[in-house]
């Protein structure tokens, strides 16, 4: 099914995506990947706050091609989520409601979607000219030293994902295996 | 002896960055056309779809295809009548590299040390594959390689026993275990033979060789062909998604190896299978 949500993302909006639906999110999300996800996991670990708010909020696993003048962003395609799976139960539980990224999850993720009524997206990886174009607006908003791995605000327009798995703990990637 | 300056180098390797970043070889955009025409789901064919659109995006407008603008991997084979002045052929490649993702606006991807993890901030150091050969040319292929799937490759140390149908279960095993994560359709490079270290060069190689190349031998031919319809009948399909088109190809290098020993590396690439060659 397709739907179009916007973001930050409301728990009414999450329990009525299910596995499977074709959605446009229109709205603000973050970026942060790996290098991002360990700073601020150690920020926790010591006891310090995070740069930015996570409540109800999407992070888009991502780290842009540099923007030509005149242009938001560069390339902006998602990157592989395992490699986040270690920290994102701690997000998740700090409020964080939605994940986009490419490829599976671990059980840990998937139990802690469920617990918290969060939800992951799945956008086309490979695809981050055409992705580029749904990027209204760019701005580093925490560790700009990590360069293309910081914290971005992106201002997203009908940027096109599928939900891999929803608030319930269902498996996109799973279901299509076992058919 | 021919000489050739090392800035001819440089330039060659600056322009082949860009150039590979932004579009793809005649190869792998028929295959990924091709694909889309043969794709039964229908979500894999709505991802294939926007795949072809991201193409044209592109190069267009030139945006990288990819935003892994990779780790640049090179191969560059030297005519041993070659000689090389203005200096080091090394430093040379790495200034390529250098220029080409700094001024094409590149991705820098690398990292200086694999634990402390300091970027480099100019995609440098490259992976190089120096190769002596007769002549006087230098040829170069210029082959970024993504990490989402790079980390999904795998070497096995297989026993002579195992022979052809371990390998086989091997393929199929890498691939499966690749998925989603590897952004299929994938192009599948295979390294049969030689040591460790020489079968993984060769899956990677086989990444860079052309569709329209066939294998030398006639029953790898026949392995790769029984290979691409078994990966393609797994259901992975485009984007993990469900579907036919999981590889576009799968490519087999062989090597003489020891007595004892079956080594088969599996080098997984993306449907952003990014190879440029020239020879000077």
């Amino acid at each position: 099914m397709e739907k179009h949500i916007s973001a930050p993302l409301s728990n009414d909006t999450i329990q009525n995506l299910h596995s499977g639906d074709y959605v446009y999110i229109t709205g603000t999300i973050y970026t942060a990947r790996d290098a991002a996800h360990k700073r601020m996991y150690e920020a926790l670990e010591n006891g310090n706050k995070l740069p930015i708010s996570l409540e109800n909020q999407i992070i888009y696993y991502m780290g842009p091609s540099p923007a030509r003048e005149g242009r938001p962003i560069g390339s902006a395609g998602p990157t592989t989520s395992s490699r986040m799976d270690k920290y994102a139960p701690s997000l998740l539980d700090l409020g964080l409601k939605g994940m986009i990224g490419k490829g599976k999850r671990n059980q840990a993720v998937i139990d802690s979607i469920k617990k918290n009524q969060a939800v992951y997206f799945a956008a086309v990886g490979g695809a981050g000219a055409l992705l580029s174009k749904c990027i209204k607006s760019s701005e580093v908003v925490a560790y700009d030293d990590l360069g293309t791995e910081a914290i971005r605000k992106l201002e997203v327009e009908n940027f096109p994902v599928i939900v891999i798995i929803d608030s319930e703990g269902n498996d996109l990637y799973q279901t299509v295996m076992q058919k | 002896m021919r000489e050739i300056n090392v800035t001819e180098i440089t330039n060659q390797i600056k322009e082949m960055c860009i150039e590979g970043n932004h579009y793809l070889s005649s190869d792998m955009k028929e295959a990924l056309y091709s694909a889309y025409e043969k794709e039964e789901s229908v979500i894999g064919k709505q991802v294939l779809g926007q795949l072809k659109e991201n193409l044209d995006i592109a190069s267009k407008d030139m945006i990288p295809i990819c935003q892994d603008t990779g780790m640049a991997v090179i191969f560059i084979k030297v005519g041993q009548e070659v000689h090389f002045i203005g200096g080091s052929l090394e430093e040379a490649i790495n200034e390529g590299v250098r220029q080409g993702y700094t001024e094409g606006y590149l991705r820098k991807s690398v990292v200086k040390d694999p634990i402390y993890r300091e970027n480099t901030k100019d995609n440098t150091p490259a992976v190089i594959h120096y190769e002596i050969t007769t002549g006087d040319k230098v040829e170069i292929t210029f082959a970024p390689k993504g990490f989402g799937s790079e980390n999904m490759s795998r070497v096995f140390m297989l026993k002579p026993a195992d022979g052809i149908e371990g390998v086989k279960e091997a393929i199929i095993t890498a691939v499966k275990d690749a998925g989603p994560n590897a952004c299929p359709p994938m192009v599948i490079g295979v390294g049969i033979g030689g040591t460790f270290e020489k079968c993984a060069l060769l899956s990677k190689k086989a990444l860079t060789r052309s569709f329209n190349e066939e294998a030398k031998e006639e029953y790898i031919r026949d392995l790769e062909k029984e290979m691409l319809e078994k990966i393609n009948s797994l259901g992975i399909g485009p984007g993990g998604l469900g579907g036919t088109q999981t590889a576009f190809k799968v490519n087999i290098e062989t090597y003489p190896t020891h007595i004892a020993g079956l080594p088969v590396a599996i080098n997984i690439c993306c449907h952003v299978n990014r190879h440029v060659h020239r020879t000077i």
